[in-house]
């Protein structure tokens, strides 16, 4: 019996900590275990007699890359609660924030976390000093996508600005001007983005997921829609807990997720992109068939041609936001305290968050569910590697681990997140 | 200017910022003070058309308590494992070498660190930590005021 080994201290350029423990018994994968290690953080508990009007602020410290996207869904569930609607300039200028956080995140992903693994570089760092004018194009990229989300959120990190019923203040359309001038940038270097990554060699990796996203009657989905599959699956948000599952699984702090009668399934860019490739502006869905995408996505090494779409897609969806924004009168909707029971869904940049709070008579939280999207993928992210490590057994070790963290990368987890995040052991018996 | 790195939260991760806020209470002329978060791409941003820069962080270096690290960025790169940004992927030591990289370090960085006791949740810092803050703002304020001679 052969033992074989492999072990990552530390996952590098991954949000969070985390460790990949993989066993190879006789010449075959016999078991892969995604461990999360970074302790739990108890955020479901803490919310437990805050005021409705606290949890933006609250959920916003899960995580300083996207804190809007908690925001989004703590804010979007508590007005469900409240049986009010936030529609009109309110819900765009929702949307046009979200667009920020996705160009930062995806941007800092794509050049930074992952296009070192394409190109062979051990970190961004290297990469920079062979391609600096490159590497300042993502960090002028990303930078346009934190003015976006200090603009009109008040700060970077932990926004302020946002509130259950809207903001606390709104811009006008002066004040978003030299904004619009940025994307217009933004845009051109969105789309040199996608060229470049489309030039980066990509494993023959298709796989048979189970996509799941929202969809939205008219608009690539942020904040609201229903929640479908590429196998039928079409649902109210509401309706979540009726459908997916948490379990707790020894291995890990971040707990699994499954959905009734599909089991593994795979949020994120690629799944909002499969099922809603014909809601993409029409310059994003020309970037993707350029870079030799089709309307559906399997390959997760190609996840990082579909954050560059995205943030293509971001721009233009802001530059239109922008376009066509007139000033409201009050900057939030009011609500009145009362019980309730309020569910939330929307699109972070890694995929679905669900919230959902249960409120008492004064509007004192009583109850908080959330489940980001990287504990949503973490049964996928280790069915990937199950399949990859299978076929690639014959690969020096070093080579295999490397390709192992570049595997995981292409989900861009947010271990922090996923404990509400490369210590890789390959054991080969 | 003087960064203060480190998040207030964390316990002896506050260490930066506490630093940082002795010089926002002394309002020296010409001195700008910020907090951040330690993101490295931030950084470069922060410290844009300033001359000298003096950052500060919590380390996890396995030393005493309280004990000082300072490193003249301009003269040696850093150790990535000392400042690490613990929960994303892009730390201090790396946002440092990328913009020696990309030539946008400034003239002179210093950045100082301080070994911290605890990083577990809530604000407030340990005995050891708090008197190394005091320590590293007497020095850093010597620094300025020798600059200035």
């Amino acid at each position: 019996m052969k033992t074989r080994t492999i072990r990552v201290d530390n996952l590098a350029r991954v949000e969070g900590e985390g460790a990949l423990h993989i066993t190879v018994k006789d010449g075959a994968v016999s078991d892969v275990r995604l461990s999360i290690y970074e302790p739990p953080r108890f955020f479901e508990a803490l919310l437990r007699g805050r005021r409705y009007g606290e949890a933006p602020d609250i959920t916003a410290r899960i995580c300083g890359i996207c804190p809007i996207a908690y925001q989004m869904s703590a804010v979007h569930a508590m007005e469900d609660a409240l049986g009010i609607t936030v529609d009109g300039p309110l819900r765009d200028l929702r949307r046009l924030i979200y667009c920020g956080e996705w160009i930062e995140s995806h941007v800092l992903h794509v050049y930074m976390l992952h296009a070192p693994d394409f190109l062979g570089y051990p970190d961004a760092i290297q990469l920079a000093a062979k391609f600096p004018a490159i590497v300042q194009r993502g960090l002028q990229l990303k930078k346009a996508g934190n003015a976006m989300v200090a603009l009109l959120g008040g700060r970077e990190i932990h926004p302020v600005n946002v509130r259950v019923g809207g903001f606390y203040r709104v811009p006008t359309r002066a004040e978003l001007a030299p904004l619009a001038e940025r994307l217009r940038w933004a845009r051109d270097a969105a789309l040199e983005t996608v060229r470049w990554v489309a030039t980066f060699g990509y494993p023959a990796f298709d796989q048979d997921y189970t996509f799941v996203a929202l969809r939205h009657a008219a608009e690539y989905p942020f904040n609201e829609g229903r929640l479908v599959s590429n196998r039928g699956l079409d649902i109210a948000v509401r309706e979540y807990e009726d459908h997916f599952s948490e379990e707790h699984v020894e291995h890990s702090n971040a707990l699994h997720s499954t959905l009734k009668g599909a089991g593994v399934y795979f949020v994120g860019p690629m799944a909002r992109y499969s099922l809603n490739f014909d809601r993409l502006s029409p310059l994003a869905q020309e970037a993707a068939r350029s870079a030799g995408l089709g309307p559906v996505c399997r390959n997760p090494f190609q996840s990082i041609i579909v954050r560059s779409v995205e943030t293509v897609y971001a721009c233009d969806e802001a530059l239109r936001i922008i376009d066509e924004y007139e000033m409201p009168e009050k900057p939030f909707v009011t609500a009145a305290a009362r019980a309730g029971t309020g569910y939330a869904c929307t699109e972070a940049p890694r995929g679905i968050l669900y919230h959902r709070y249960r409120l008492d008579e004064q509007g004192l939280i009583q109850a908080a569910k959330i489940v980001p999207p990287t504990s949503q993928n973490q049964k996928s992210i280790e069915a990937d590697l199950r399949t990859f490590v299978a076929g690639h057994l014959d690969l020096p070790k070093e080579e295999l681990t490397l390709q192992c963290e570049q595997a995981i990368r292409n989900y861009d987890p947010c271990i922090s997140c996923a404990t509400h995040f490369l210590k890789l052991d390959i054991t080969r018996l | 200017m003087v960064i203060g790195v480190g998040n207030s939260y964390r316990g002896d991760d506050g260490a930066g910022p506490a630093v940082a806020r002795r010089f926002t209470a002394q309002r020296l002329d010409g001195l700008r003070v910020c907090e951040q978060s330690g993101e490295g791409a931030a950084l470069i941003e922060a410290w844009q058309g300033a001359d000298a820069v003096f950052v500060i962080d919590a380390v996890d270096a396995g030393a005493e308590p309280g004990a000082v690290f300072r490193f003249d960025a301009s003269e040696q790169s850093l150790p990535s494992r000392f400042f690490a940004y613990s929960t994303h992927a892009f730390s201090v030591a790396e946002g440092i070498e990328l913009a020696r990289v990309l030539r946008r370090l400034p003239q002179r960085l210093v950045v100082y660190g301080i070994q911290g006791e605890s990083f577990s949740d809530g604000a407030g810092l340990s005995g050891p930590v708090q008197r190394a803050v005091n320590r590293v703002a007497d020095r850093i304020g010597e620094e300025l005021q020798a600059r200035d001679a």
